[in-house]
Parts: C-alpha cells; sequence; structure tokens
C-alpha cells in the first residue's frame, strides 16, 4: 500500500512540474472552467441580491395585512373603520397604551430612470407615525424627516442612487401636486430604501384615496402572537383580510426575479458546462497522448495503473479548481455591489438593489467546477492506465 | 474523389478530438439559440409594436386611472381612427403563481387596434354578444387546459365585484397571434363588464389605446392629446406604443443586457476553445501539407484541402447545434413563464451561419497559411 502512494505521489509532481510545458492545453481547461464559474456566480448573484433586500426586509414580529384575495399592497385596499379592528385585535404590541399598527398607502409615482432617462414605477408610501416605530431600521442619514401634514417627502437610498429628481433640496411633481426632497434615509437594504416617503394624510387628498388605506403593518407582542392575531382577525365577521408574515410577504415578492434568474442560469450553466467538459476532455486527453510514452515507460519500470489513474484525474481536478477559484474571484471583482433597480412584477414598482456574490455561492460553483474536473479527467484517465506499453514505446 | 478520402482519413486521425470540437461546437451553437430568444424576451415584444398606435394614461403614473368621459373629445381629435379604454385587471386566477395579464377592453375596437390578435369570426361574435364573455391567448389557454365554453372564476384583488369577491367570465373565444413575437398570454375581457359590476372605480378606465390615422404624426398627435388635458385633474401623457412598450422594458433594468452580454461572452469563449484546438489539429500537421506540396500539390488544393475538413466540422457542429436550440427553445422558456414570449427569431438563423461559415475560414485558414509560407524543405526539416 505505502509503495502505491508514493508512486501516486511521485507521478503527481511529476504531472505538476510538467504542466508549465502544456501551458496551451492547460489553459484550455482553466479559461473554459473560469468562464463557467464567473457566469455561474455573475448570473445567480442577481437573484441573490434581489433576494436579499426582500429578506433584508422583513422582520419576523412584524405582520403585514391586506385586504382578503390580495397579493400585493398594490393590489389591496381597505376603510379606517378596517383600521381601528386592527387596532383592537390581540396580539398586537404596545407603546404607551397606543397599539402599534402603522396603516400606510403605497402608490406608485413616474420618475425617469438615472441611467436610460426613461420613465419607472417608483413605489412611494404614505405613512403614519407608527411607521417608524415599527420599522427602527430606518434612519435618516442626509437631512431631516418630513413634516407632518406638509408636501415634503424622505427618500430612500436606492431611490436616490437610481432615479433622477429625487437629489436633496430638489422638487418633485407629481400631477398638480409639488413635493420638497427634505431628506435621504436607509434601512439596512431593506426594500424601504426603494420607496420614496410622505405623510399619508397629504398623500391620500393628492392621490383621491379619501378614507382608505392599502395595508397594515403591525408589531406583534412577540413573534409567536402571530398566530393569535390572524386568527382573531379571519375569524371577525366585520373585516376580510389576508394577514402574512412581513418576512413571508417579501420572500413571496421575489419569486418572479428568482424564478427567471434560476430558469436562465440553469440553461446557461448546463450548456456550458457541457461546453467546459469537452474543453477538459479534450486537455486531458491531449495531456495523456503527449505523455503516452512517458506513461509507458512508467509502467515498464514497475509503476501501477492506479496511481496512474489517480494522478491525471487530480491534474485535471487541479486545472479545475485553478480555473473555478479564478472564476468566482473574476466573478466577484465584476459583479459584487453592482448596483440597478428592476420591476417587481408583484407590486408594478421598482426596487433597487446590488448584485450579491456570496461566499456560499462561490463555493458551489467552485464544486460545479470540480465535478467538470473529475469527469473530464476519468475517461482520459482510464485511457492512460490502459495503454498497451509495447505499442506505446515503440510510438514516434 | 481522392480529397474525399484525405479529408476523411484526417478527421479519422484523432477521433475523440474531432468528436469533441463537433460538440463544443454544439453546445455553443444551442447557447447561440437561447441567445436570441433570450435577448428578443427582453425586449419584450418592442419590434412589433404597432407604429400606428398611440396609449394615453395618466401623468402621474400608470396606475392611476383616467376618467371615461375623455374619450368623446380623444375621438373628435383630427387624426384618430377609433380608440378604446382599457384597465389592469390585476385578479388571481386559482392561485396567486398562475400569472398571466388581465385587462378589460371594448372588444369590438380593440380588434380593429389590434389586428394581430386572431380570432375566429364566429368566436368574435359570441364575445359581442356575451357581457361576461371573456377571450384568452392560445398560450395561456393551453396552460391552463381551457375549453371554449369554460366558467373563468378570478378573484378579486382591487376591483371588487358587486357581490362576493370573484369575478366569473364565459370564456366565448382563444385567439392567435399573427405572428410569434404576438403576446398570447393575455386574457381579455369586456370594459362594460367592469364597469357594470365593480364597486368602486365606475366611469373611469386604466389608459386608452388609439389608433391612429397616420403614423408620421402620432407623435405630433400625442404632444395634442396632452396639450388637451393640462391643467386638469387628469393629466395624461401620451405616448407612441413604440414608445411605451420600450420604456416598459426597461423597466426590467439592465439585467436583460447584462443576460445578454453574458451569454455572448460564454458563447465566445466556447468558439475560442473549439477554434483553438482545430487550429492545432492544422498546425501539428505542418510538416505533412509540406509533404504534399513537394508532391505536387498547389498552394490552393492544400489550402481547400484544410478548408473543407475545417468547414465540415463547423457546419456538423453548428448546424446540429441550432437544429437542437431550436427545439429546446420551442419547448417552452426555461423560466416557467417568467418570460411570455420566447421563440427562436428566424433571422438570427442567417446570423448563426456566418458565424459557422466564419468559424470553418478563420479556424483552418489562418494555421494553413502560415504552414504554405514554409517552403517544404524547411517544413519537412521541422520534424
Amino acid at each position: 500500500m505505502g509503495r502505491w502512494f508514493s508512486q501516486l505521489a511521485a507521478l503527481i509532481e511529476f504531472n505538476v512540474r510538467t504542466l508549465p510545458k502544456r501551458f496551451g492545453s492547460a489553459g484550455e481547461e482553466i479559461f473554459g472552467i473560469a468562464g463557467v464559474v464567473a457566469v455561474l456566480v455573475g448570473v445567480l448573484s442577481i437573484g441573490q441580491g434581489f433576494h436579499r433586500v426582500m429578506t433584508e426586509t422583513g422582520s419576523p414580529d412584524t405582520a403585514i395585512v391586506l385586504r382578503s384575495g390580495a397579493d400585493s399592497e398594490m393590489t389591496s385596499v381597505f376603510t379606517k373603520d378596517n383600521v381601528d379592528v386592527i387596532r383592537t385585535a390581540p396580539g398586537v404590541a404596545r407603546a404607551g397604551g397606543e397599539p402599534l399598527v402603522s396603516p400606510e398607502l403605497f402608490v406608485v409615482v413616474d420618475l425617469p430612470k438615472r441611467s436610460t432617462g426613461t420613465s419607472a414605477n417608483v413605489p412611494m408610501r404614505g405613512v403614519t407615525k407608527n411607521a417608524f416605530t415599527i420599522r427602527p431600521e430606518l434612519k435618516i442619514i442626509d437631512g431631516r424627516t418630513f413634516g407632518w401634514g406638509k408636501n415634503e417627502v424622505i427618500v430612500g437610498r436606492g431611490a436616490l442612487s437610481q432615479f433622477s429628481g429625487t437629489d436633496m433640496g430638489s422638487e418633485l411633481s407629481f400631477g398638480q401636486n409639488r413635493w420638497k426632497v427634505v431628506g435621504t434615509f436607509e434601512a439596512k437594504g431593506g426594500i424601504s430604501e426603494s420607496e420614496i416617503w410622505a405623510d399619508a394624510s397629504v398623500l391620500a387628498p393628492a392621490y383621491k384615496r379619501g378614507n382608505t388605506f392599502q395595508t397594515a403593518m403591525v408589531k406583534l407582542a412577540s413573534a409567536g402572537s402571530f398566530d393569535q392575531f390572524k386568527d382573531a382577525l379571519t375569524s371577525d365577521p366585520r373585516v376580510s383580510f389576508s394577514i402574512k408574515r412581513e418576512t413571508d410577504y417579501y420572500a413571496a415578492q421575489s419569486r418572479v426575479l428568482r424564478l427567471l434568474v434560476t430558469g436562465l442560469a440553469f440553461v446557461v450553466c448546463s450548456l456550458m458546462g457541457l461546453g467546459a467538459l469537452f474543453g477538459a476532455l479534450n486537455t486531458m486527453y491531449t495531456a495523456v497522448s503527449a505523455r503516452s510514452r512517458d506513461i509507458a515507460t512508467l509502467e515498464a519500470i514497475g509503476f501501477r495503473g492506479g496511481p496512474v489513474m489517480i494522478s491525471v484525474i487530480a491534474e485535471a481536478l487541479l486545472l479545475a479548481l485553478i480555473g473555478g477559484i479564478l472564476g468566482a474571484l473574476g466573478a466577484y471583482l465584476a459583479f459584487d455591489g453592482y448596483k440597478t433597480a428592476t420591476m417587481n412584477w408583484q407590486t408594478f414598482s421598482q426596487v433597487a438593489f446590488a448584485f450579491d456574490v456570496t461566499p456560499a455561492l462561490m463555493i458551489s460553483a467552485i464544486l460545479y467546477a470540480l465535478v467538470i474536473g473529475l469527469v473530464g479527467g476519468l475517461f482520459p484517465a482510464i485511457r492512460a492506465a490502459r495503454l498497451p506499453v509495447a505499442t506505446a514505446l515503440r510510438k514516434a | 474523389m481522392k480529397f474525399v478520402g484525405l479529408i476523411f482519413s484526417n478527421f479519422k486521425r484523432h477521433k475523440t478530438r474531432t468528436l469533441l470540437t463537433v460538440l463544443s461546437i454544439i453546445v455553443a451553437f444551442v447557447l447561440f439559440s437561447y441567445l436570441a430568444a433570450i435577448r428578443k424576451a427582453f425586449q419584450m415584444g418592442v419590434s412589433v409594436a404597432g407604429a400606428d398606435r398611440v396609449i394615453v394614461r395618466n401623468k402621474v403614473s400608470l396606475i392611476q386611472p383616467l376618467p371615461q368621459s375623455y374619450q368623446a373629445q380623444i375621438d373628435r381629435m383630427d387624426g384618430i381612427t377609433i380608440s378604446s379604454q382599457a384597465s389592469w385587471f390585476g385578479g388571481i386566477y386559482i392561485d396567486e403563481r398562475n400569472q398571466f395579464p388581465q385587462i378589460a377592453v371594448e372588444p369590438e375596437k380593440f380588434l380593429r387596434i389590434y389586428p394581430e390578435f386572431v380570432l375566429a369570426p364566429a368566436q368574435k361574435q359570441a364575445w359581442l354578444q356575451t357581457r361576461t364573455g371573456a377571450i384568452a391567448g392560445r398560450k395561456t389557454a393551453e396552460k391552463f387546459h381551457w375549453k371554449i365554453g369554460d366558467k373563468i372564476p378570478i378573484m378579486a384583488t382591487f376591483n371588487r365585484p358587486k357581490s362576493g369577491n370573484v369575478w366569473e367570465f364565459d370564456l366565448v373565444g382563444i385567439y392567435d397571434g399573427i405572428a410569434p413575437e404576438t403576446d398570447t398570454t393575455q386574457f381579455l375581457f369586456r370594459h362594460d363588464y367592469l364597469d357594470e359590476n365593480r364597486l368602486y372605480g365606475k366611469g373611469n378606465t386604466g389608459w386608452y389605446q388609439i389608433k391612429v390615422k397616420d403614423p408620421k404624426h402620432a407623435e405630433e398627435l400625442a404632444r395634442r392629446i396632452d396639450e388637451t388635458f393640462a391643467n386638469s385633474p387628469f393629466e395624461t401623457k401620451t405616448e407612441t406604443e413604440k414608445a411605451f412598450v420600450k420604456g416598459f422594458a426597461e423597466q426590467m433594468g439592465n439585467i436583460g443586457a447584462i443576460v445578454v452580454a453574458i451569454l455572448t461572452a460564454v458563447f465566445f469563449t466556447i468558439l475560442l476553445v473549439a477554434g483553438n484546438t482545430m487550429s492545432q489539429a492544422v498546425r501539428e500537421r505542418t510538416s505533412e501539407l509540406g509533404v504534399m506540396k513537394a508532391v505536387g500539390f498547389t498552394d490552393v488544393q492544400v489550402l481547400a484541402l484544410v478548408l473543407v475538413e475545417s468547414l465540415l466540422i463547423s457546419i456538423i457542429g453548428g448546424a446540429i447545434g441550432i437544429l437542437l436550440g431550436w427545439f429546446a427553445v420551442s419547448a417552452g422558456d426555461p423560466t416557467g413563464g417568467a418570460l411570455p414570449i420566447f421563440f427562436f427569431p428566424p433571422e438570427d438563423v442567417i446570423k448563426g451561419v456566418v458565424l459557422i461559415i466564419l468559424l470553418g475560414l478563420i479556424t483552418g485558414a489562418l494555421p494553413a497559411m502560415q504552414a504554405l509560407r514554409l517552403n517544404p524543405v524547411e517544413a519537412l526539416r521541422r520534424e
């Protein structure tokens, strides 16, 4: 057994040392695999980034109340009386006796994108004071918050970076209403950062919403009180609500884009994987045939087929690993943090997000590369182990 | 004929390598087909948007309505053939995962404005006669196995009906698209039924679709419409349909552009790798080419021999790849419905053929010419 391993070690060393001489064909495998990995990581980081925005937003002890049947804030609507029912429901957290319920309006406004100048549906939220209590992560990073009862707005960091006219001090005009931008806020990278916020009581008449709201955000006494709260409201005959945890609600919102991205990634990466596999096979067959004489010589002086085979596979894996790491790093440098905005089809409005290359993503891409390397090395390895010694020696 | 034998013996020299090269090229061109389809999908039908159509919507945003009273004023304007109200319905069919656009329109006018939505005359008649009638595009109808005569229940979201929570429609027709770009995922029903049965929003329309007499004056007409309604409580924003659809596609952001860019890079990477192998196969035969010249082959003959060989490889691989890609793309989009328009645009076949030929020429010609530049004696000495 010890002999077996020492043979293997000697062979691997031999292979690695001769690698630079076969730079051209080895480069083909590295290049091909680096490409696959870079693309895999790049495409998936789009979905990852979008998903991150959606999941950073929610908090498990916050519930979102929509009208029954509505699948998003955009399509929901209920009256002020309904809000009173929510306020008295069990399980709602209170601050100083006041139930922490935030009825909100959600509309979209037309603003040009900074990148293309074409118009985009930018989400605008009308809020009440509780909105800030319920979202403690929201912080003003520039200027101040809007004045209650005034035509003033604050703009999320993401919205500021993606849409024109949202700079501090500028005036936005939607229809016949003018709004002054008085501040910028951040919300730990959550979806609120893509929004523009104003006082609900000013936004409602401007959008002819009368005494209605679209959603209510509710701070629960604890994450565990969700069921109690939900059951009480769904069995209340006065109202007809659909109630979700905020985390679940936003996770569902990223479904379409994730579907799109993972579907594309699957097709692209299986095709590219095949392409890279053929490249790897080619490389390793070339490597084996270029060394057929050396291998035969080794076998003639007593090296066994097993170590020869494994040494070829090891070489293929090494090349795949180099390619994988290069590709993952390349993707990280090229894509990570790249800011963009896209349409959230569920609410028909824009979400600003950044591509997110996570370590987990990079590692799974490198594993994929290793699988390609393994398969790419296996068949040539079998051929190497089976080389008829005499014929190979006579060659060339 | 002796050349054919020569070419084939060259193929057989490295059977595995030839096979792998052909396989790589196949993969590259399957990818090419997807690339073409994806690029088309992200354009969202900009190329088929009618030049003779304009869209009037609320200036504040698409979700704000316009009064129906505007229609009479619009119809009186010069240069307008016909207009139809249209409203986004946004309901849910059984499960919120089942997404397809539901739009209320004025049937007669709509079908005149959108001749690319092809509906059998009898079905059209049925639609005009059935207040609760609706038509669905072929793709959506097939997806949910709908037949004409089916009752389609759609749960209301913001368009609440007068009683209950569900709207029931009678499927009276299934429309086809005149071109593959036509969106056949829509579910269209009557605006008068929407108005009659909804609790809120009576008298409003989401937007207006307008057919203009002369596309050349569409922009000017759009300006006139917006001026007419300026400073009213419902100001309008009017654009040609092309601009409207393009704006909509832009809302997806540069994700489409990025994906296309990535795929293009991949495609060329695979070609580069395959091309390199093909060139390699010629380069290592330098001395042989020398021998051929020494025994009397002319430069042109040798070059032709090499070119035919590399062209054959790229044509076989490319043709199989495009064919496979075509089948794969026709089988449906890989995202499970996120891209409503997904097909292989026939005009891209030409692009593919050009690429295939270029690949064969370049990979064969460059190394062959290098080899030919050597004089036979030197080429022979190289061994």
